[in-house]
């Protein structure tokens, strides 16, 4: 359509080519590769261009690998102006309509297979399957999270499972056992609780996080000490839409890493984000831990350990199915529970990007104008995230 | 308002529960649960009963009844009163005796234990030396006499527990007075037996375990006179007259024994018998012998059955005169004494007491036949094993009258003697109410006792059997020993644990307390209809079918088939008589039955699904089925499965009775083959331990098994539609967690009889922890519960406000929550399993008076939890107000028979297939006042 050949000029070079498919249409136009903005005007600018000012768009592009990844927030969007190379090529599609199989490596020269089983797959790093998919953020959901860690002791570790659904048994066994405490009086042999089995390809042995022989010390924050089997299990049951516990593993090795890291707390705190959560599970043993992409460190408030997901479903005479829900909610599906850690998750990474886009633009001793363009870049987004957290705890003020 | 209370003042509700909330365990009723010892006193007119646990407990004129408990969880294996005391003595198996008295205070008295006493031997002898075996409570009422397995006999001075060692018979003094010549000597075993002379107390006879008896003077301290018999001996009597000793042998005989001089010596083994003789016979036991002022004397003796055809019988024989009576028990004999008559108690004998395992059994034998006298307490709730309870407070007179006549016309068969044991004085006030509480048993029969006082009162038995064609013939057992049949066998006592048509098994029970109108329903999904009626009647009963799978495809029903009614007119006896039978097909176990007589409708579920029916136009209002299609077990009755295991089971144990017998008589060849099996069980045990138990954690999911099953249904007037126009309605929760609201349309009441009631879906609820729904109620809009049917209509309470909006609670095993009507949100909730890890097992309503002002008082859930915990939940705020452990948890079946009153007692039948006792707990300090 647009055929005028560009020139490749001085200014070109910091300027970013992009080429814009949307249905059968083309446009062509460029960006500042210095000042890309801010998601939401690209967004609006591409509205623009195409002329389809009030459709829901899904953006696209192919990065240099030839992978179709997604462009929807500023990060992502930061990354495909910078990685342009000069040309950025954008695929534009009706959310309505998209095509979420497309994603991935390879995804532009592999053929398309079924849709909708692509979509139910998440990335799963125990399936050796070479092509990993990767899904909208919107579709990453937390499985299972390592919580609490800077309050816990280094020998304890509490984990949280979601279960999401009827998508997959949370899949282990508990049994009695007896477990030594160091008391005044001595060593002391008490009775305890131990995960005696996972189940293959359940939710516990999926996360890597639980192992046979881990002792059970406490459920949803509620000590087991005293309790029968039976009461523990009745607990987890009822616990089992959010289930917490927080267990004593039987190999301790993996506890080094916390002294071992240098700095203990003091580098946790500094290191709260995305890297520091690699450097951990790259000191695990558990080569199936380190290849996990969904796992989380976050801290969680006591409200949000009491955060209720259930909700129950009512039917009234002749109407449709609603689910009894106080607080507003972004997600239609209403069996589905919501996914609040998910904003911290974006939060973090928000965070960590302006710190290691500041060291950059400092390296290459630019101006402050951009540092100004970066704070403002960053600072929305944890805006938005407190703005969400707050509606989320007045949600589990009223949430059933 | 009481929000406002609740936050502001936290401190003054603290007050307010201590004032609503007071828990004490009241009574135990029923049976005591595997008794082991058996005493009485004459002079108290006291019975006493140890217990395998530990306990003693003391019984007397109806209402009067003691009870302690040894801090040693060891059996009472003896229990002896201190003739003419208070005291009484209990031997455990720990070998420690116990002193007990009854001590008056305050105008009541109490059972207290004073003392306590271990007999110790010489230093460095065996414990056997000192291990008790028998013991003989002197007539002075000061000295205690212990015969030990070493053979010693010690004396000891009461109530202080002195060790007398001056006048403790060694066993050396006996042998050396035994003449040479008897049987070379030999050990003379264990002291078996002491007996008193009755007419001169200072002789004694010893009774060893290979046969002797010697007769001993405890002042002159030399043997008198030697008895030697040479078989084992079993147990001793001497006569009152003090001329004669009966002693009972191991090969079920029995011998008489002349007491004199020296020089009678040569008529010593006077008589011997063995009564059931020529077959080798099992040992007798106890041996009694009474005179009566003129004729023959009364021997009674326990055991001493021809061991290969009747050995597993538990039998006492009596024999007067002619009359020779083989008195057969449906369980194991623990004891049994003879109540004399006349002042003294020296009189005729006049009724014969008999603890077996499972029951006591009273039996007058002053009057011809020798009937049975009806025990007003200690009455096995558990005669047929018990499937279900209901309990119905504050009974109208008339219909309690009405019970109590027709369950005067069922007790011709009984003596017509008053109960014979009279001591002490019932100080309890007459109960304010009359309370009834109706059990359901496996044959099929409904027990109606009077629950009103501390002891509970058989009143009526309604046999259901009666109404349809059953394998069982009713005459099988009931039938009069054959003439000439040898030994004269007389069945007695009521406890028949086994039921030959598991179907009749009664597993709901509802009772209309102003109408009179009663639904039972059953394990093969039978629900009959009842009415009272003051005489006997002949009618047919009309059966309706329903269908609960509403043509559902692919089921198949592998359970039991439905029960045949009977279609010719059936002759009922006057009481409750059934009119309409409603058949739930397929015929699953009835899991949830509600009763509204107002409306005249009855609902029930199965685990298939629930229907409502109106008994007056005796139609099908509607059926839901409630069956999840991948339910597999569901729809092959696994229940009955279970059933019909047991029932193989039962049959097993019957073959191993009856082979038991001739088992033993390979004894000696089996011992190998048993060390063998022992030598496995223990590889077995060993292996357990290395396979420990443990529990899958997996989420509740709609493809559980019995998810559709229907585990309560309610009736309630309230808004199901909208806000101004309330309806009656029916709920039902199931096992998945799911609620029906079905909105009801009843006619005007000039119609009532022939316009249909409709009734039609209005809500449904999934609950999404899908815990077992177990309670719904609805609360009105002062927020409290509404009340039951005909009760407003009777002024017996207030109606309903119906202005405020209403809420309805729901209790799930696992929580409890409030939802609002008409619009379904929820509003508050309280959850129990996620917190503690108990879950609901039981729940009821119940109002709590202030124990302070007459005027105040408050709605609360009792709840019961699997932990055996009774909590107290306040309403409509469904929060946490107290709780109190109450019953053992690992008493499973003692948690799954507990029924709540509407007055805050919790009634409960602690493991009621085998023992059947009630204890209740009162859990209201009103009511608690007022007892």
């Amino acid at each position: 359509m647009n055929k005028t050949h560009r020139v490749p000029s001085s200014r070109s070079l910091s300027a970013v080519e992009v080429k814009s498919k949307f249905g059968a249409e083309f446009r062509r136009f460029s960006l500042d590769r210095s000042k890309p903005g801010r998601f939401d005007e690209f967004y609006g600018l591409l509205q623009h261009v195409h002329h389809i000012p009030n459709v829901e768009l899904l953006v696209a592009y192919a990065d240099v690998h030839g992978d179709l990844l997604p462009i929807n927030n500023d990060d992502n969007y930061h990354k495909a102006i910078s990685t342009a190379n000069p040309l950025l090529r954008l695929f534009l599609q009706r959310k309505e309509e998209a095509d979420y199989a497309a994603f991935g490596t390879d995804s532009l020269t592999r053929k398309k297979n079924t849709v909708l089983s692509a979509v139910l797959l998440r990335p799963d790093a125990n399936k050796k399957k070479p092509p990993v998919i990767i899904s909208l953020p919107k579709d990453f959901r937390p499985v299972s999270s390592i919580i609490d860690v800077d309050i816990l002791p280094e020998t304890h570790r509490r984990v949280r499972l979601y279960k999401h659904g009827q998508e997959k048994p949370l899949g282990f066994y508990i049994r009695d056992g007896s477990s030594v405490r160091v008391t005044p009086q001595g060593l002391e042999k008490v009775p305890g609780i131990f995960i005696s089995r996972l189940v293959p390809g359940g939710l516990a042995e999926s996360t890597g996080l639980l192992a046979v022989n881990d002792e059970v010390l406490e459920v949803n924050g509620i000590e087991v000490a005293g309790k029968s089997l039976d009461q523990v299990t009745d607990m987890m049951i009822a616990n089992s839409h959010n289930l917490i516990i927080t267990v004593k593993p039987a190999n301790q090795r993996n506890n080094v890493v916390r002294c071992g890291g240098g700095g203990g707390a003091a580098s946790g705190s500094s290191g709260r984000s995305s890297d520091s959560g690699a450097s951990y599970y790259g000191y695990s043993a558990h080569g199936a831990v380190a290849s996990m992409p969904t796992h989380i460190i976050q801290n969680f408030s006591a409200g949000e350990l009491e955060s209720d997901e259930d909700e129950d479903l009512v039917i009234e005479a002749g109407g449709e199915a609603e689910a009894i829900r106080h607080a507003p909610s972004d997600y239609s599906i209403p069996s589905v529970p919501r996914y609040e850690p998910h904003l911290n998750l974006r939060s973090h990474f928000s965070s960590a990007y302006s710190i290691n886009a500041n060291g950059t633009l400092h390296g290459s001793g630019s101006s402050g104008s951009p540092n100004n363009i970066n704070a403002n870049s960053a600072s929305p987004s944890p805006d938005r995230a407190k703005e969400r957290r707050s509606l989320e705890e007045d949600g589990t003020v009223i949430t059933l | 308002m009481k929000r406002f209370r609740r936050h502001a003042h936290e401190s003054q509700r603290e007050r307010l529960k201590q004032e609503l909330f007071h828990f004490n365990k009241t009574v135990e009723h029923g049976f005591p649960h595997q008794p082991s010892a058996l005493g009485y006193s004459p002079s108290l007119q006291l019975l006493a009963i140890g217990t395998r646990s530990g306990a003693i407990k003391l019984y007397g004129a109806p209402g009067v009844e003691f009870m302690g408990l040894h801090d040693e969880n060891a059996a009472v294996t003896q229990v002896h009163f201190m003739p003419h005391q208070v005291e009484l003595v209990t031997l455990l198996d720990d070998n420690s005796l116990h002193m007990w008295t009854l001590r008056g205070h305050k105008g009541i008295s109490e059972l207290l234990e004073i003392g306590r006493f271990m007999l110790t031997g010489p230093p460095g002898a065996p414990p056997s030396v000192t291990s008790v075996t028998a013991v003989l409570a002197h007539s002075s009422g000061e000295l205690l006499l212990l015969g030990t397995e070493g053979g010693h006999v010690f004396v000891v001075e009461v109530p202080g527990f002195r060790e007398l060692e001056e006048r403790n018979i060694s066993l050396d003094q006996i042998t050396n007075s035994i003449p040479d010549d008897y049987l070379g000597r030999r050990n003379l075993e264990h002291v078996e037996a002491l007996v008193e002379n009755p007419i001169n107390p200072s002789q004694v006879v010893i009774g060893y375990g290979r046969g002797l008896m010697v007769i001993w003077d405890l002042e002159k301290k030399n043997a008198v006179q030697h008895l030697p018999a040479t078989q084992q001996l079993e147990s001793m009597w001497w006569t009152e007259d003090g001329s004669h000793i009966l002693s009972s042998h191991s090969d079920g005989s029995y011998c008489r024994w002349r007491v004199g001089g020296p020089e009678e010596e040569e008529e010593e083994e006077e008589k011997s018998d063995i009564p059931y003789g020529h077959f080798p016979c099992k040992a007798i036991s106890k041996i009694v012998q009474l005179p009566t002022e003129e004729g023959p004397p009364f021997l009674l003796f326990n055991g001493g059955m021809p061991r290969a055809s009747y050995g597993d019988r538990h039998c006492i024989t009596v024999i007067h005169g002619k009359t020779h009576v083989a008195l057969d028990f449906t369980s194991r004999i623990i004891d049994f004494f003879v109540i004399r008559s006349g002042p003294q108690h020296t009189g005729d004998p006049s009724a014969l007491v008999v603890l077996v395992e499972e029951e006591v059994v009273v039996i007058d034998l002053q009057t011809e036949g020798w009937p049975v006298i009806q025990t007003p307490y200690l009455v096995p709730l558990h005669s047929s094993a018990i499937t279900c309870s209901h309990h119905v407070s504050a009974i109208p007179l008339k219909l309690w009258e009405r019970i109590i006549t027709s369950g005067e016309l069922q007790n011709a068969h009984y003596s017509k003697k008053p109960w014979p044991i009279m001591g002490g004085q019932n100080l309890a006030p007459d109960p304010p109410q009359r309370d009834l509480l109706l059990t359901g048993h496996e044959d099929g029969t409904v027990r109606f006792w009077d629950a009103s006082g501390v002891c509970l009162k058989p009143m009526y038995t309604l046999r259901t059997a009666t109404a349809f064609h059953t394998d069982a013939d009713p005459n099988d057992n009931m039938n009069p020993s054959a003439e000439g049949e040898w030994p004269p066998f007389r069945k007695v006592g009521c406890f028949d644990p086994y039921s030959d048509d598991p179907r009749l098994g009664i597993q709901k029970i509802h009772l209309c307390k102003y109408s009179g109108h009663l639904a039972v329903a059953g394990t093969a999904g039978q629900i009959l209809m009842l009415e009272p009626n003051d005489e006997a009647a002949e009618h047919t009963v009309e059966t309706k079918v329903v269908d609960l799978l509403q043509g559902q495809e692919g089921f198949r029903w592998k359970g039991h088939t439905r029960l045949n009614v009977r279609e010719d007119p059936v002759e009922f006896p006057a009481g409750f008589q059934p009119f309409t039978l409603v058949q739930c097909q397929p015929p699953a176990v009835v899991t949830a039955l509600s009763l509204h007589s107002e409306w005249k409708l009855v609902a029930f579920g199965t685990s298939h699904g629930f229907g409502l029916f109106d008994y007056q136009q005796n139609n099908n209002v509607f059926v839901r089925c409630t069956l999840n299609p991948s339910d597999q077990l569901a729809l092959e009755g696994p229940l009955s499965r279970v059933k019909s295991i047991k029932k193989s089971l039962r049959q097993s144990f019957r073959r191993i009775r009856r082979s038991r017998v001739s088992l033993r008589k390979h004894h000696a060849n089996n011992a190998a083959k048993i060390q063998e099996a022992n030598a496995r069980m223990e590889a077995e045990l060993a292996e357990m331990e290395l396979a420990p138990v443990q529990r899958k954690i997996e989420a509740r999911s709609s493809d559980d098994s019995f998810t559709g099953l229907v585990r309560t249904l309610y009736f309630a007037d309230t808004f199901l539609s909208d806000s101004t126009h309330h309806t009656p309605s029916l709920w039902a929760g199931t096992n998945g967690g799911c609620v029906f609201a079905y909105m009801i349309r009843l006619p005007a009441i000039e119609h009532r009889a022939d316009e249909p009631v409709t009734a039609q879906p209005a809500k449904e609820i999934q609950l999404m922890h899908r815990a077992p729904v177990l309670g719904i109620v609805v609360l009105d809009g002062h927020g409290a519960p509404l009340p039951e049917p005909l009760e407003v209509a009777h002024d017996l309470a207030r109606s309903p406000d119906m202005q405020a909006s209403h809420h309805v609670v729901v209790t799930s095993e696992e929580q409890f929550k409030v939802f609002t009507l008409p619009k379904v949100s929820s509003k508050m909730k309280l959850k129990l399993t996620a917190v503690d890890g108990s879950r609901v097992r039981r729940v009821g309503v119940a109002w709590f008076g202030s124990s302070r002002t007459e005027d105040y008082g408050e709605s609360g859930l009792v709840v019961l939890t699997n932990q055996g915990d009774v909590h107290v939940v306040s309403l409509p705020h469904v929060k946490m107000q107290v709780h109190y452990p109450c019953i053992r948890r690992e008493d499973v079946s003692g948690i799954a028979s507990c029924v709540f009153t509407r007055q805050g007692q919790g009634k409960h039948g602690s493991r009621p297939s085998l023992s059947g006792v009630l204890p209740r707990a009162d859990l209201s300090v009103l009511r608690q006042a007022s007892t």
